[in-house]
């Protein structure tokens, strides 16, 4: 490999962007494809699939065995609430792999006590979440009960990409959440893409049990989509 | 990238640019039950210092030889590993998958 082209996917990786390296395994001709290349490219369509799929591998294509190396950015995860469910969160998901962030402007919970290694935004959703740049590798759940808080950090995380957004509380809970959000303008199906109550329903009662359950419930949109069932 | 790893492309820049030989090698294919997944890395340089992982340990040290002479030519080369192939009795992979490893030279 190229370092040119080493360095060029890694300031593609560092920046969250996915990218393909193309190698023609006879002869060893290389070339990276970024995600917004795809398109432009010789064999843009077998790209694209081989992105959806979201798995490195060899294929055949015009004449040559070319391997296929897929780099998609890492899970992230961003947590409204510097709460007790996000003390046993933080670690959990740093463990499955995921990019922890949590924004919480109280400063009285967003400690770094609370928090060890956990990078913490003592600052309103509005001045926070646009500078995290939700994407499609993000999953975004609010946790703090505090619809002053919450709220205006659901409606961003719905008008993005994140591939999982989830809220606690109880169903009358989300059931106010609902007006509330329709009142801001956000349409009712971006509303629908809420998982709430959140977590899978396994009876999760200390917040570890419930950190597990939305883990869990994270997992399975993040590995089958949004539209699998259990 | 599979998650909670090294960063071994970001290792495999940084050697190179302290000047140092390096290799990637890359785990392309796998048949059965293989320890890594396709996509896989090791790097290595020019001393036999190591970062990543290919197979979880067992045909390491063939691949590490192998580095060395791709660092030296700076030719590509294609490595087969299982339980069928003769080199399994070198460097077999205890778990009866097979993979396939592609070793290149950074430069």
């Amino acid at each position: 490999m190229r370092l040119d082209l080493l360095a060029a996917l890694n300031e593609e990786r560092a920046r969250r962007r996915a990218a393909i390296v193309v190698t023609e395994i006879e002869g060893g001709r290389q070339r990276l494809v970024r995600e917004a290349e795809i398109g432009k490219d010789p064999l843009g369509a077998v790209l694209a699939s081989q992105l959806r799929a979201g798995k490195s591998g060899l294929v055949e294509a015009k004449g040559a065995r070319c391997f296929l190396e897929l780099h998609m950015p890492p899970p992230r995860l961003v947590i409204t609430g510097a709460v007790h469910v996000s003390q046993a969160l933080a670690p959990m998901a740093k463990l499955l792999g995921y990019d922890v962030t949590i924004v919480d402007p109280r400063t009285a919970f967003a400690t770094p006590e609370r928090f060890p290694d956990v990078p913490l935004l003592a600052e309103w959703p509005d001045t926070a979440l646009p500078k995290l740049a939700l994407d499609h590798w993000t999953a975004f759940v609010a946790l703090t009960h505090d619809p002053k808080i919450d709220e205006p950090a659901l409606a961003m995380a719905l008008t993005s990409r994140c591939f999982y957004v989830g809220a606690l509380g109880s169903k009358k809970t989300h059931a106010r959440r609902v007006e509330s959000l329709k009142k801001r303008g956000i349409a009712e199906e971006a509303i629908a893409r809420i998982h709430a109550p959140i977590g899978l329903a396994i009876g999760a009662q200390s917040p570890p049990e419930i950190a597990l359950a939305i883990l869990a419930e994270i997992t399975l949109r993040l590995r089958r989509g949004p539209e699998a069932r259990l | 990238m599979n998650v909670g790893e090294d960063d071994v492309l970001a290792a495999a820049e940084s050697w190179r640019r302290e000047g140092r030989g390096v290799a990637l090698a890359t785990v392309v294919e796998t048949w059965g039950s293989a320890p890594r997944p396709v996509g896989s890395h090791l790097v290595i340089d020019d001393r036999e210092n190591f970062l990543g992982s290919v197979s979880g340990g067992c045909v390491e040290g063939e691949v590490i030889a192998a580095a060395g002479e791709v660092i030296d030519s700076g030719v590509p080369k294609l490595m087969e590993f299982g339980v069928a192939d003769e080199t399994a009795w070198k460097a077999g992979l205890s778990c009866g998958g097979m993979i396939r490893v592609y070793v290149e030279k950074v430069e």
